[in-house]
């Protein structure tokens, strides 16, 4: 019920866009109304002798009640719908500004396809939707308030034999959907199977074709695929009833007026004009009262997509800024973890456990280790990406939770391990972190970055488009650029996550002598698996499995012959033989 | 051009007639198999069609007979065919026998209606349902033969959209469209057919606001198409949009860049609300306008009727039943609008879906393929060169060869092209120079399914597939019996492991083997190849680290599978390296060394290195981390 009441917010806002809309929508009902009455004028008009200038002007009549009752309707459906439209893009905007706030533990559990469908199809499900039902059905009452007294006027008791199949519908419908719905689970249900055996069998491609199953996976998927099909062709059968009966339903309505109504003509009760005016009332009414029961049946679909939009809306994001923030004006860059341990959600295994070290501004760490050895989280959790489970991060001397946001995010240049740049520019992209900087400080970050040289090679030079409808860049182009983009705000620390992987070790070596100078003052934290990237760092720490098992500089950890010399030794015998 | 993600948009700008006709004629050729009950359905919406305006019809036979009877016009048509079979069952006599048979002959339409209504509308979709079944298994059955690069350049989710959303996007116009279709016109002719036998000079008339009705719509489509396709250019920018940022989310934190870019979202969100603004100012305009139309149609009938009913030329009956008729009018000609945009969508599926079954299989068998019913297992490569894309040699000039029941074990970095060896072995790639001989005969030679029958393959990434072990082990292969895997999985001592769980052999894998370890997996792979019984063995070994007991359980398994068969091996483990036949030392691309392990160790050369990086030395760590 929460999640109602918050669409119903949204709805307030429109109200009085809604309420003019409803206001046309009943005077759309209204002038609607008056046409069958001026055929019944017409009518009995005709039936007992009419001036042809009364004639004319009946029909002009009915020609303004139309052209009325058009332009009501094309104003109620602006409205409404617009109306509906706004809501949408409201509820859109509050659904992306609320995903910006959440941690990026939140978007490593949900898959962003997941998301996306919540942000598209539940939402439009959520507004258009339930909104529609609701106008809809409202539309339908209107013009029952507005025509079943027009209708009693003439006979009530007509009336109530018309009624009595109509509302017989509406019941059967809403009974029949709910029992539909079942089959549309089961149906489901066995599309999924049909599509998770694709997905198998589409990823183990190699091993089918290896061991030559074609034939009998073809098989085996038509197998499920038949279920799918004759669950389908029951449905059909069923599902198909609905509407005929519906006709049927409909028809009986009219078969009593004929039959009844015919009696009250002929033994003078009710006009030939009247009995026509009352067939067509109820050609008004007969459709949407069928429609009015299959609505109200699937709102509880509606019901399931709200929630799942509100279930995301409703999260309070993990970190926030601090209730008390510090006020300190900048940074020195001194980093800090004292005992920090993290282990992600759903699991008992910590991805970084009791770690501690310290670094002094300026300085530059090197973290090493295997993949998965922890060394991405512990740069996460400096920015506060990722909260620590126990421990405290602490940048000058201050836990980072009580530094407010903003001013922590901006101290610190980060280049992820996956490169993330958007479809923009190049100078857009590296400018990303200060779009107020000069195209001579994106040049400057760029060359330090050792992407100068590339990007006066493209024709648009900074101006080129990056993306799918740009430029593809190599997987060393995107990571450049995004050390590029983590170095223009001169932030006093800087974070690079494995940040020149892709980069082949002769451009590396010449890129950290350029970034060697510039980090001088700034306190870096480099992780890699290369140890040439970190040869000559202040301090090395060696992860493995979460834990820090050896730390010291490049010839202090050479010379203690654990891991580090190991992978050292290892490294060069590979550099050595790919260069035979 | 398979792999073009969004070019919808621009699809729909090529969709001109002559094409879309094309891809209809196409469409149409899945419903052939089923076009009796295309042609039954057709004719039960034939019939369906007068039914559904026997009301009009009927009210005008209540008038002109029982309420409001002309004496000067004695009835005709088929208003006195109703009179003589009312006099015949007796109740012509007076007016509420006459509304008791009206009444009656009504009810019957209706249930005749629906009844039919029923019947086509289910014959239709069940044909529709059937030929999507057959589309779909066509889809999957051309996946099993498409080339394997085609899996290389389109990622899985991508594939699975052809076998899900566009075959579903085809639903609705093989189920009910195209009967809807023809069905829709059909209840406008039969409309105007009966407005023609009542009166012509109304008719025409009424003719008149058909045309302006359908001229609407014609004109409606032309205004509407360029806002519409701006709206949805403007919902895909913005999905666009949202999924980019969800994906850098990171990034945008990191770089407090959240102000900003909430900004540039509402810019978008709003463009995309104004561009379904106008959108909406054109599509809320057809249905007042068409009912505007058929309102003035009946307004129109209602002066030019009247005045030949106070002349006398028609009766009173036959002015209601043209007020009926024309507004029935209205119905189809909505309900064809309605369907416009679902054809348009299927045709842009379709186009898609074609465009699959278009791309060629994987490999043409050859003309007259060389007889070889079971392999011996000689493998001969013979200066092969080979690419992945244009000139950039994976392998150069390689030649080698394996005798029958040999061992061989390739030895490189990652990235030499040892896994390349094994795929162009089984011929998933068509190798630019050079020859690949199996017992002598080239492989080009040999029909795919057949060259591939011959070989059993352990990758280190096992696929598993949902099912029970069993069905993992032996696959779709019925032919191998139960006992068989049992004994398969008793040699890679897996049965203990099997027989401790629940359900045995009959226990199911849950997705993707989550529940196994990856030594199990493996051992389930070892399983599969003994199974299977095939004469040459391809293995590449896992590197990742397993636990002694299971290493020494795959060591087992490894020496088992190999004996009595060629044997490939991509080697990651001393054991195996030490107990093959010949090593085989490949580097960027070349056979660089080649003789046993002592040889090759004795020459320190690049195995003597390579041996000491993959194989050597890690007995430091341990120590370290104590």
């Amino acid at each position: 019920m929460v999640s109602i009441r918050r669409l119903l917010t949204y709805v307030a806002r429109y109200k009085a866009m809604l309420a003019w809309g409803i206001l046309c929508l009943i005077a759309a009902n209204l002038s609607k109304a008056v046409v069958p009455w001026i055929l019944e004028q017409t009518v009995d008009g005709l039936a007992h002798g009419i001036a042809y200038p009364l004639l004319l002007r009946l029909s002009v009549m009915i020609i303004a009640a139309a052209l009325l009752q058009a332009g009501f309707v094309f104003a109620e459906e602006r409205l409404l719908t617009g109306a509906e439209m706004a809501i949408e893009r409201d509820m859109k905007n509050d659904f992306y500004a609320h995903l910006q706030k959440l941690p990026l533990g939140f978007f490593r559990e949900n898959r962003t396809g997941e998301l996306m469908a919540r942000a598209s199809n539940d939402m439009s499900i959520a507004v258009s939707t339930s909104l529609g039902i609701c106008l809809n059905s409202l539309n339908t009452v209107v013009a029952l308030i507005v025509i079943l007294p027009l209708m009693v006027r003439l006979s009530w008791r007509l009336t109530a034999l018309a009624f009595a199949p109509l509302l017989l519908a509406t019941i059967a419908t809403m009974v029949f959907q709910e029992r539909m719905r079942s089959w549309f689970e089961k149906i489901q249900e066995s599309f999924a199977e049909i599509c998770a055996r694709a997905q198998e069998v589409l990823e183990g491609v190699r091993t089918v074709r290896t061991y030559t199953q074609e034939r009998a996976e073809i098989e085996a998927f038509g197998q499920i695929h038949r279920q799918y099909l004759s669950h389908n062709l029951r449905r059909n059968r069923l599902a198909n009833m609905i509407y005929p009966a519906m006709q049927l339903f409909v028809g009986l309505s009219f078969v009593a007026v004929l039959w009844y109504g015919g009696n009250l003509t002929a033994s003078r009760n009710l006009s030939l004009g009247q009995f026509l005016e009352f067939m067509v009332y109820l050609g008004y009414v007969a459709w949407p009262m069928h429609e009015l029961g299959s609505e109200l049946a699937s709102f509880q679909q509606v019901a399931v997509s709200i929630d799942r939009v509100d279930s995301i809306l409703s999260l309070q994001p993990a970190i926030r800024d601090p209730v008390t923030p510090l006020a300190i004006q900048a940074i020195q860059g001194s980093i800090e973890f004292r005992n920090v341990t993290y282990t992600p959600k759903g699991t008992n295994r910590p991805t970084l456990a009791a770690v501690s070290f310290h670094v002094n501004p300026g300085q530059t760490v090197g973290l090493v280790g295997e993949v998965g050895s922890g060394k991405s989280t512990l740069m996460d959790l400096i920015p506060r990406f990722l909260e620590p489970c126990s421990g405290a991060v602490l940048i000058d001397g201050y836990p980072v939770r009580e530094i407010p946001l903003q001013l922590l995010r901006s101290a610190i240049g980060y280049v992820p391990q996956e490169t993330f740049l958007f479809s923009d520019t190049i100078a857009a992209n590296i400018a990303f972190g200060n779009p107020e900087a000069a195209q001579a400080e994106i040049e400057q970050a760029a060359i330090t970055a050792g992407m100068g040289p590339d990007i006066a090679a493209f024709p648009n030079g900074y101006q080129t488009m990056i993306g799918e409808r740009g430029a593809t860049l190599s997987g060393g182009q995107k990571q450049r650029i995004s050390i590029a983009r983590a170095i223009l705000p001169r932030s006093p620390i800087l974070l690079l996550d494995d940040a020149l992987s892709s980069v082949d070790s002769y451009t590396e070596e010449k890129i950290l002598a350029r970034l060697r100078h510039l980090r001088q003052g700034k306190t870096c934290l480099i992780s890699s698996q290369r140890i040439s990237t970190l040869r000559d760092a202040d301090l090395i720490l060696v992860l493995h499995d979460g834990r820090i098992i050896a730390r010291g500089t490049h010839h202090e950890l050479l010379a203690r012959r654990g891991m580090y010399a190991e992978m050292y030794e290892t490294q060069l015998l590979e550099e050595n033989l790919a260069a035979s | 051009m398979i792999d073009e993600d969004n070019n919808e948009e621009g699809l729909e700008e090529g969709l001109d007639k002559v094409y879309d006709r094309r891809l209809i004629a196409r469409l149409l050729k899945y419903l052939f198999p089923y076009k009796w009950s295309v042609i039954a359905a057709l004719v039960l919406s034939i019939i369906d069609a007068p039914l559904a305006i026997a009301g009009p019809l009927l009210t005008k036979a209540a008038i002109d007979l029982f309420l409001l009877p002309d004496p000067s016009r004695p009835p005709a048509g088929y208003v006195l065919w109703l009179k003589q079979s009312a006099d015949l069952v007796g109740l012509g006599g007076s007016k509420s026998q006459g509304f008791i048979f009206i009444a009656a002959l009504f009810l019957l339409c209706n249930v005749v209606q629906s009844a039919t209504q029923y019947l086509h509308v289910v014959i239709a979709e069940s044909a529709g349902q059937k030929a999507i079944y057959n589309l779909r298994q066509e889809i999957f059955s051309h996946l099993q033969k498409v080339p394997i690069q085609f899996y290389d350049r389109t990622p899985v989710g991508r594939i699975m959209t052809y076998i899900t959303n566009d075959v579903d996007g085809l639903a609705e116009i093989f189920s009910s469209g195209l009967i809807a279709f023809l069905s829709n016109i059909a209840v406008a002719l039969y409309i105007v057919g009966c407005m023609l036998r009542i009166d012509w000079s109304l008719a025409l008339m009424s003719c008149a606001t058909l045309l302006a009705m359908t001229g609407f719509a014609a004109w409606f489509r032309t205004i509407a198409r360029p806002v519409s396709r701006s709206f949805r250019e403007h919902v895909s920018a913005m999905n666009g949009f949202l999924k980019e940022h969800l994906t850098g989310m990171q990034v945008i934190q990191s770089f407090n860049r959240e102000a900003e870019e909430l900004r540039r979202f509402k810019h978008v969100n709003d463009a995309r609300l104004r561009a379904g603004m106008a959108a909406l100012l054109r599509s809320a305009l057809f249905h007042p306008t068409i009912a505007a139309i058929a309102s003035i149609g009946i307004a129109l009938v209602l002066c030019f009727g009247g005045s030949q009913v106070m002349r006398g030329i028609i009766s009173l009956g036959t002015l209601v039943a043209f007020i009926q008729l024309a507004q029935s009018f209205y119905d189809p000609i909505a309900d064809l609008h309605s369907r416009y945009p679902v054809l348009q969508s299927a045709l842009i599926s379709s186009e898609r879906i074609f465009s699959l079954l278009d791309q060629p299989v994987a490999i043409t068998p050859t003309e007259n393929p060389a007889p070889l019913a079971t392999a011996h297992g000689r493998i001969e490569f013979r200066n092969v060169w080979f690419a992945y894309h244009a000139d950039d040699w994976i392998l150069k000039d390689v030649s080698f060869t394996v005798e029958l029941g040999q061992k061989v074990a390739f030895v490189g970095l990652t990235g030499a092209g040892k896994t390349t060896i094994t795929n162009l072995l089984l011929r998933f790639y068509e190798i630019q120079r050079g020859r690949i001989l199996l017992d002598g005969v080239d492989i080009r030679q040999i029909d795919p399914v057949q060259l591939r029958s011959n070989f059993a393959l352990v990758l280190q990434d096992i696929v598993l597939f949902s099912g029970d072990i069993t069905s993992n082990v032996r696959l779709g292969d019925q032919s191998i019996s139960e006992e068989r895997v049992r004994t398969a999985a008793r040699a890679v001592h897996l049965d203990e492991f099997i027989t401790s769980l629940d359900r045995g052999y009959h226990s199911e894998v849950l997705e993707r083997g989550a529940g196994l370890s990856v030594g199990q997996k493996q051992l389930v792979g070892f399983a599969r190849a003994l199974a299977f019984d095939r004469p040459i063995l391809v293995l590449d070994e896992a590197t990742s680290s397993i636990d002694s007991r299971t290493e020494s359980q795959i060591r087992n398994a490894i020496q088992k599978t190999m004996v009595g068969r060629t044997a490939l091996v991509i080697a990651h483990r001393l054991s195996t390296i030490q107990s093959v036949d010949k090593i085989l030392v490949i580097h960027k691309g070349e056979i660089r060394e080649c003789g046993n392990h002592q040889s090759l160790i004795a020459q320190q050369g690049l195995y003597w290195r390579l041996y000491r990086l993959q194989f050597g030395g890690k007995p430091v760590r341990d120590a370290e981390i104590a």
